[in-house]
């Protein structure tokens, strides 16, 4: 499925500015030269392509099967928002999507979109699928914002310095989530964690995040996926007696923390566990990149707009992929430049930051090029706090409490 | 974090001082979460009424002679008018959707609204209550300001960084000069000759030339022992001098005193948390400033620069105006 979507209302108010204004003037500070005028010429084009790995999913609870555009929705608000922008500079974004199937060969559609003249990226892929057409991009000079991969070997063994990361990886997420448990004073945690890939690498983020902040992890349990359908009619009435069966024999702890990314038992946990306990991990309280109640920092405006263009919320993947879109947008704005290069080499400078919701501005790392950004805990209905939470601090910034630092990063970008 | 001793020796001076019949002025506060006005007797410095407002309310300002506030009541998508001396709602004006911040011009005829949800700037007639004009601009609009001649309005769009000239003839578009991140507020020199735009994510207020249209020198802030980025300059005010201007820094919990006609920060005054909006007393002898997060607004002494009261009124204070409005 390719879809493409210029914004409209920003061409037109484009082409309504240039008819009243001969000549746009842009303040710009002395070191910047002085922009082109946009009258009389044609607007900069910046070609956006979004690749996506996607198939119909299931959930344990309906409720959190993703809608069909997840991520997509994202990248359309941030791609009208930049038009909005760029209809006073001359510049005009459009949006290429691409789906692929889950494990499939993805070079294919990747020289596709080079031949549409797509230069920058939104990658929602896995690891594997990410890496076969990292370097390639390279090669072309095309960069690559990944979206939707969690995986901290992204950032860390395989890093590339063609790819930016906004979304948080898997130790910044566990990080996010401990620091709450500390700040509680909820130190004892259990952690039950799934027999799939996903799951024990964010059961290693969980005990990496122990370690780290003085949790103790008093016992760890598998829970083994027996190939189970994940809906039933009467279902419900096996789990409620299963569930404290597998947590029953546990030492005692504050809390029980879950890694089931793959969506077999963690869902299950929260008011079925033998002791009345707290669930957090990928069930009960969750971490992630947003969250669709969060009206802090001005996100009451993103959340309106969103819902307004999709008809729905804004979730984690939508708003990294708004993200990714808006740094595109703002380093072309403020470099006057759709050349990759250029706007790679802006992105990753002091003079880069984008103001995203989060309450203060967002900059990349620049030893890995992961976005640096608070972590939203949330039930499925509000958000009970954020993280780096009070009194974790760091010499350079207290984002960089969150996930891999840089004296313990495994990246060499050179 | 306030130094409650200092906060009680200043408002027993500050009570002395004042204690000659001074005109009444009364500060109305929005109280955001609250949806209430807080009403307070400057000379006094005690609350003396909370007026039942729309949800949400935000954007306050006052008609030049005094008799009307208005105020955006946001999530109701109107503009409130009170009547300053019944302390009751008296009517409303028809603003677009969710309108946050606006700006009156200097003949009181129009009430130019920033509507943060639809990129537009709303001219809306006060006398006949009719939307004259809507002028697309960037994402979010958020900050306005006029010139002291009404020719020109500045709007500043929050995503799009861009604060926006308009001329109120015409209602185009002359000039889109890019800011710092997150621009929160424009505040012209009572002279015209220049406009101040305050960058709340970027940390800077830009000084930009009206004769030129371009930024002339950018006002950056720093606090020993706070990181540059919880320092998210918001309401700018200039005094009528031209020789003063108070920056409202957010999180930071300070109000930045800025000379500006040096551009040097002079002083950080430590008022309460969250610190969004600011507004001078009609005689210039008083600023006062919104703490969002403590609930509470703080009188600072423009002779000295010293915090000299904080008053406790409702929830979440976001904007101020003091009548009478000279």
């Amino acid at each position: 499925m390719k879809s493409m979507v210029p914004n409209t209302l920003g061409v037109v108010l484009y082409l309504f500015l240039l008819s009243v204004n001969a000549s746009l003037a842009l303040a710009q500070e002395a070191s910047q030269s002085a922009p082109p005028a946009p009258s009389g010429v044609t607007p900069l084009e910046i070609r956006v392509g979004y690749m996506r790995a996607y198939a119909p999913g299931l959930a344990l609870s309906v409720l959190d099967v993703p809608p069909r555009d997840e991520g997509v929705a994202g990248a359309e608000v941030a791609i009208a928002d930049n038009n909005t922008t760029g209809a006073f500079l001359g510049q005009e974004f459009t949006l290429d999507v691409t789906e692929v199937e889950p494990g499939s060969d993805v070079t294919g559609a990747f020289r596709e979109m080079m031949a549409k003249g797509v230069r920058y990226i939104l990658a929602d892929l896995s690891a594997e699928q990410l890496l076969s057409i990292a370097d390639l991009a390279g090669q072309e000079g095309v960069i690559i914002f990944n979206v939707g991969a969690h995986d901290d070997v992204l950032r860390e063994e395989e890093c590339r310095a063609n790819v930016f990361h906004t979304a948080p990886t898997r130790t910044m997420l566990a990080d996010g989530l401990a620091q709450y448990l500390i700040w509680k004073q909820w130190r004892r945690w259990v952690l039950l964690y799934g027999s799939h890939e996903p799951d024990r690498l964010f059961a290693d983020a969980l005990r990496r995040a122990a370690d780290r902040f003085g949790g103790q992890i008093v016992a760890e349990k598998l829970f083994e996926d027996r190939g189970t359908a994940r809906r039933s009619d009467t279902g419900v009435v096996q789990i409620q007696r299963q569930m404290p069966v597998f947590t029953q024999d546990l030492p005692e702890h504050d809390v029980m923390l879950v890694a089931d990314e793959s969506e077999v038992f963690g869902t299950y946990l929260p008011y079925r566990t033998w002791v009345p306990r707290p669930v957090a991990g990928t069930a009960g309280l969750v971490a992630s990149a947003w969250h669709p109640a969060s009206e802090q920092w001005g996100g009451t405006q993103i959340q309106n707009r969103f819902v307004d263009a999709i008809g729905r919320r804004m979730l984690s993947k939508d708003m990294s992929a708004w993200t990714a879109a808006r740094v595109i947008g703002e380093a072309v704005t403020r470099t006057q430049s759709g050349d990759p290069a250029k706007v790679a080499e802006f992105v990753r400078s002091d003079d880069f930051q984008v103001a995203a919701f989060r309450g203060q501005r967002l900059t990349f790392r620049k030893w890995n090029q992961q976005l640096r950004q608070p972590v939203f805990l949330g039930d499925g209905r509000s958000v009970v706090s954020t993280s780096p939470q009070e009194g974790f601090l760091h010499q350079v910034s207290e984002l960089d409490t969150l996930g891999i630092d840089e004296p313990e990063t495994s990246c060499d970008l050179n | 974090m306030r130094n409650h001793l200092y906060v009680l020796a200043g408002a027993i001076v500050a009570g002395a001082a004042m204690s000659s019949p001074a005109s009444a002025y009364m500060a109305y506060v929005s109280n955001e979460r609250g949806n209430t006005v807080t009403v307070i007797d400057t000379e006094t410095m005690e609350v003396v009424d909370t007026i039942d407002t729309g949800q949400r309310p935000r954007g306050i300002t006052i008609s030049h002679d005094g008799k009307f506030i208005y105020l955006c009541a946001s999530d109701d998508d109107t503009v409130e008018i009170i009547d300053t001396s019944s302390h009751s709602i008296v009517g409303t004006l028809p603003s677009g959707p969710d309108p946050e911040l606006f700006v009156l011009s200097p003949d009181g005829k129009m009430l130019y609204v920033a509507n943060e949800d639809d990129n537009l700037v709303t001219a809306i007639d006060v006398e006949s209550k009719r939307v004259v004009t809507e002028i697309p601009v960037g994402v979010e609009p958020e900050g306005m300001g006029i010139s002291p001649d009404g020719k020109t309005l500045v709007n500043t769009s929050e995503t799009t960084n861009m604060a926006h000239f308009i001329d109120t003839e015409t209602h185009q578009i002359t000039h889109n000069v890019l800011v710092d991140s997150r621009p929160r507020f424009a505040e012209f020199k009572p002279d015209g000759s220049e406009v101040w735009v305050s960058a709340e994510i970027g940390g800077t207020v830009s000084v930009i030339d009206n004769a030129s249209r371009e930024i002339k020198h950018k006002i950056t802030f720093e606090i020993p022992g706070l990181r540059p980025e919880s320092i998210q300059p918001v309401g700018v005010r200039i005094s009528a001098d031209g020789r003063k201007a108070y920056v409202a820094l957010g999180p930071a919990n300070r109000v930045a005193v800025v000379n500006a006609e040096t551009y040097e920060v002079e002083k950080y005054v430590l008022v309460g948390q969250r610190v969004w909006q600011l507004a001078f007393t009609p005689d210039q002898k008083m600023i006062v400033s919104t703490n969002g997060i403590s609930n509470d607004v703080t009188f600072i002494d423009v002779a000295t620069d010293e915090a000299v009261q904080s008053v406790t009124v409702g929830e979440q204070p976001w904007g101020v105006v003091v009548s009478p409005n000279e």
